[in-house]
């Protein structure tokens, strides 16, 4: 395969020229998408390949999904666009009280192939508003996948495959990975839902994360690596399905687990983790499983105030050597 | 619109056959053989029945928590729903959805909501669905006035205008909001009027008449299928029950809805229009009671026969691939 290296906007879009032209009743939907190409550029190009199949619409995110599921129940595969993932809560109903339960309160009947996408995480000034990493409340709604994506290659395999499910995806992109470049391959490929990828192999702990985090955690092992500690990164890359069974053999191996996210600690999926490892790896454990993440605040605006309450390099750094004892 | 005899008798029968149902669940839930609660649609048949019978088999309808008219009135089988309300495997959801969940795919149905105002935005995408596929369909949204007030109505009534989406939303004002009177939450007292804040039309029908709401929503079935644009028809109607069954009722009183039975029941109002035009005698009028009653005791017994549901069947029907 050969790969060339592109960001991780680039790579979505190149991913949904690929599928759009597949499959025509693919669709997207979502405020300011033909102005600028959607607001961080993600759709470049769509909206000239694909006329009429990009569509503006006004600031009614609650229409905007719920419009997204009537087409989904009618024989079309919309993707929506909810400008950022701060605005779940002006669609709540429509996602948690129907999309998520309509397929499964009518018995059955009907299939609801529809992707949410949504930009979402910190890092960029944006303060409490738009920088929010939300996906525990969704993981805690039956009826709905979470697909986490960091790499650019990653985003454009799950990307592909979200778009074919006949079950509604919600696909948190963080914006401060949007210009992350990084190697694609140039021929087609997809990445299953419920498969985690390890983006570094290592002997002496288990660091399970996602998004964003995947590359401060790889930051914090290569320091780490100066000082002889191998850390074993694991990026879940979809939170449902879980890729529980990676979990359980790098565990085995390593016998030590940190686990890093951007979502605030408390109620995060973190704990889901630690749990399941707790309830099923207890006796493969040298020490209790530990969870890094942002601390139980809104995120604050001025920049020195939001580093402080987002885990940072250093913050895993200590984090791994505090379960290791070292 | 002129209708036939054969019509009006088969829109008069498909009335009686909603009542009946609606009855016979009533009678069902007292006897507590209906787990749950139930929201009853009597007296207002004339807008469910009068609204569907100018609708095709491939259009589409967002039904409410008072669905069960909706249902009937759109070609949905009692058996199935009788087997629904009873919680049994046979039924439209295999259980899961119960009265207030009742859909049928097959048909348009796109599903009764327990939330209120949840149907707007879902028949926004299903007219937008059919904008993309170029087809003529069309699609109807049923509401109570107390959902015209969610923010629903008034994001999904933009967005069908500007798109002009062949949709058309029928609100069935029955003067109550669960307990409290429309009066009292109406800004501006009326339901079609917000048309005109979007610039479609808006009518409003005395809502016990069926010919009355039959001619005005096929005008405005019509007009979307011609690429016009969606509308507001408020049917003006009353529901002899309570909110939900055992509903106590305090904000209203007996005499008022004693009133309303007398004055314009709609189905004793189609009947006496039928029996004027020479459409209907006694002896015809005995003949369909009694074949609707024996549709609804054997649709009642089909449910009662049914199998209850594997209680692991709980986990299925989640997701196409789980």
């Amino acid at each position: 395969m050969t790969d060339r290296i592109i960001s991780c906007t680039d790579a979505l879009a190149e991913a949904l020229a690929e599928e759009m032209k597949r499959d025509e009743t693919i669709f997207i939907i979502g405020e300011d998408l033909t102005a600028h190409d959607g607001i961080f550029g993600q759709f470049k190009g769509l909206h000239q390949g694909f006329p009429g199949r990009i569509i503006d619409a006004p600031i009614s995110e609650t229409a905007i999904v719920g419009a997204g599921l009537g087409a989904a129940l009618t024989g079309m595969r919309p993707l929506l666009d909810l400008h950022f993932a701060d605005f779940f809560t002006t669609a709540m109903d429509e996602i948690a009280n129907q999309t998520a339960k309509i397929r499964y309160m009518f018995g059955g009947q009907v299939k609801i192939p529809m992707v949410i996408w949504a930009p979402d995480g910190g890092g960029l000034s944006a303060a409490a508003q738009h920088s929010q990493s939300l996906e525990s409340w969704f993981v805690h709604t039956p009826g709905l996948k979470i697909v986490v994506p960091s790499e650019p290659a990653d985003v454009k395999g799950l990307i592909k495959t979200a778009v074919r499910e006949d079950d509604p995806v919600i696909f948190f992109q963080h914006k401060k990975l949007f210009a992350q470049t990084g190697p694609v391959p140039e021929e087609e490929y997809l990445i299953p839902l419920g498969k985690a990828d390890i983006k570094r192999e290592g002997r002496d702990i288990t660091l399970i994360t996602y998004s964003r985090m995947s590359y401060l955690s790889l930051e914090a092992s290569e320091q780490l690596a100066g000082e002889g500690i191998e850390v074993e990164i694991i990026d879940l890359r979809t939170l449902k399905p879980l890729d529980f069974d990676l979990i359980v053999g790098s565990v085995k191996k390593t016998n030590n687990v940190l686990i890093v996210h951007e979502a605030c600690l408390t109620g995060g999926f973190g704990g889901e983790i630690a749990a399941k490892i707790g309830e099923e790896l207890f006796d493969y454990l040298d020490a209790p499983v530990t969870r890094i993440g942002a601390k139980d605040v809104p995120i604050p605006f001025s920049p020195v105030m939001e580093n402080f309450v987002l885990p940072q390099v250093n913050d895993i750094v200590n984090g791994v050597k505090k379960v290791l004892n070292r | 619109m002129k209708t036939s005899k054969k019509e009006n008798l088969a829109l008069f029968k498909n009335m009686l056959l909603i009542r009946a149902f609606e009855e016979k669940a009533g009678e069902l839930f007292e006897q507590n053989l209906i787990p749950g609660f139930i929201h009853l649609s009597i007296g207002e048949e004339a807008s469910s029945v009068g609204t569907c019978s100018v609708l095709r088999a491939d259009d589409y309808v967002a039904s409410t928590h008072r669905g069960h008219g909706h249902m009937i009135a759109k070609g949905a089988d009692p058996k199935l729903m009788f087997a629904e309300l009873l919680g049994k495997s046979s039924g439209y959801c295999k259980g899961k959805g119960g009265s207030m969940h009742i859909a049928d795919f097959s048909i348009g149905i796109l599903g009764a909501n327990g939330v209120v105002g949840g149907g707007f935005p879902i028949i926004v995408g299903a007219g937008l669905s059919i904008k993309l596929r170029k087809t003529d369909q069309v699609g109807v949204v049923f509401f109570g006035d107390g959902a015209s007030n969610r923010g629903t109505f008034h994001e999904a009534a933009n967005m069908a205008a500007i798109w002009k989406l062949p949709v058309i939303f029928v609100c069935e004002n029955n003067l109550y909001a669960s307990t409290t009177p429309s009066e009292y939450t109406l800004a501006g007292g009326s339901v079609s009027e917000r048309a005109k804040a979007y610039g479609i039309p808006g009518f409003v029908t005395d809502g016990n008449d069926i010919l009355e709401v039959r001619k005005t929503v096929a005008k405005m079935v019509k007009r979307a299928r011609e690429g016009k644009g969606p509308s507001i028809v408020e049917n003006k109607t009353y529901r002899y029950r309570g909110h939900f069954e055992g509903d106590p009722q305090k904000y209203r009183t007996r005499k008022e809805i004693e009133g309303f039975r007398k004055k314009s029941d709609p189905i004793e109002r189609f009947k006496a229009f039928l029996k004027k035009e020479g459409h209907l005698s006694d002896k015809s009028y005995k003949t369909l009671k009694i074949e609707v009653g024996q549709e609804i005791e054997e649709s009642l017994e089909y449910a009662q026969d049914a199998p209850l549901p594997r209680p692991e069947a709980a986990m299925e029907d989640l997701f196409v691939n789980p």
